[in-house]
């Protein structure tokens, strides 16, 4: 198949079939671009992942551009980017003129308890894959921590500390943790040359 | 010209909104009341519309603005202005690295940034699993006051799958096949 055309169809299945944020594409992302088409590695999506949080727009748009520029040039991106996007805009431009109640529907919300569900399933278990590659040692052990209890308490945090609460943002712990990767790599003698 | 128009506000949401496609409610709140394109109340049944089908939340939400304001040219044009600023910039960001990549300091900054980055993704799995695995539920001697108790069926659904993808034999099995198994499960049973 032409290449364009892979990436076009190949991220328009992912579009189709994210069921919520970015994390709830991960899995389908790690087995259609890593495992099957081999056209990126594991660490180099949770670097997509994190350049996706503190630059602009939806992380799931991000990764696909990235994705698509590293096989293709400039081009690729575009290709992939309109390939994600493309399942939504057919679908919900159908809902809006013709179903507006859709949400409302029972068998919808029946079908969103099950949908739901497995998500959280698939979202543990490329977490748990994730891992592997990404949480090798003592210091980023120490950061993947930090990091997850942050995040989980982010509101309670907020609440007491209202003066600083900007502080409790995603962008603000990526950078954190690049200036922590970087400061343990020179300690270690990594930046000699 | 409302497709100039929706295009520019479309670009300006993508631009400022930073992280997951949540992010993008408060600057389509803000649309909607400035141009009285849309009502809150819209915007409530298209927030929850976009959460029942697939597709990054933030494009659903675009392209349900642009078509209540313009139709089927104004849904393509929402969806296009919003991705354009974060194609430039992942555009830009990829030009970068490809050149810096071999850098020692960008190779630092990175092994810092994945375990951050795994760590998100597990938080995110976590809201998520509140969402899925729990229910309100009323107490039946208060009235009015609500409980969130544990859901047996979704947690079953969950905790099967998870096994299903951890078995080596079935490593093969397509997410997709899940999410579709389990969708027809729920309508079926009427979880």
């Amino acid at each position: 198949m032409n290449i364009y055309l892979d990436l076009f169809w190949t991220f328009a299945k992912i579009g189709a079939f994210t069921f919520g944020g970015g994390a709830a594409m991960l899995p389908i992302l790690q087995q259609e671009i890593v495992d099957k088409k081999g056209w990126c590695s594991e660490e180099e999506l949770t670097d997509y992942y994190a350049i996706g949080q503190c630059t602009p727009g939806i992380i799931a748009v991000n990764t696909a551009t990235f994705v698509g520029v590293k096989q293709k040039g400039n081009l690729g991106g575009v290709v992939a980017t309109l390939g994600v996007v493309f399942p939504s805009v057919v679908i919900i431009t159908i809902i809006a003129a013709f179903l507006r109640n859709f949400a409302g529907i029972p068998a919808v919300q029946h079908a969103f308890v099950g949908i739901r569900a497995a998500v959280v399933a698939l979202i543990a278990s490329s977490v748990l894959k994730l891992t592997k590659t990404t949480v090798k040692d003592a210091p980023s052990a120490l950061i993947f921590l930090v990091v997850v209890l942050l995040s989980v308490f982010d509101k309670p945090l907020e609440a007491a500390f209202p003066a600083v609460s900007f502080l409790f943002s995603p962008v603000v712990y990526v950078l954190l943790a690049g200036c922590a990767g970087l400061a343990v790599t020179a300690a270690k003698g990594g930046l000699k040359k | 010209m409302i497709y100039l128009q929706l295009f520019f506000e479309f670009f300006k949401v993508g631009l400022f909104s930073v992280g997951g496609g949540m992010a993008t409610i408060p600057f389509l709140q803000d649309l909607g009341a400035r141009t009285g394109w849309f009502s809150p109340a819209d915007l409530a049944d298209m927030i929850a519309v976009s959460e029942s089908t697939p597709g990054p939340i933030g494009v659903n939400m675009s392209t349900y603005v642009g078509f209540t304001c313009a139709g089927v040219p104004g849904a393509i044009i929402g969806v296009l202005g919003l991705v354009t600023p974060s194609v430039i910039v992942i555009l830009i960001v990829a030009g970068f690295l490809k050149k810096f990549r071999d850098n020692q300091v960008v190779e630092g900054v990175f092994s810092g940034l994945r375990p951050a980055s795994t760590a998100l993704i597990t938080a995110a799995g976590w809201s998520v699993a509140l969402i899925a695995l729990f229910r309100q539920v009323e107490l039946l001697t208060t009235e009015g006051i609500t409980r969130t108790v544990p859901y047996l069926p979704a947690i079953l659904i969950a905790a099967v799958v998870f096994a299903c993808m951890n078995i080596p034999a079935l490593k093969k099995v397509h997410p997709i096949l899940y999410i579709v198994v389990a969708a027809v499960i729920g309508a079926v049973l009427q979880l």
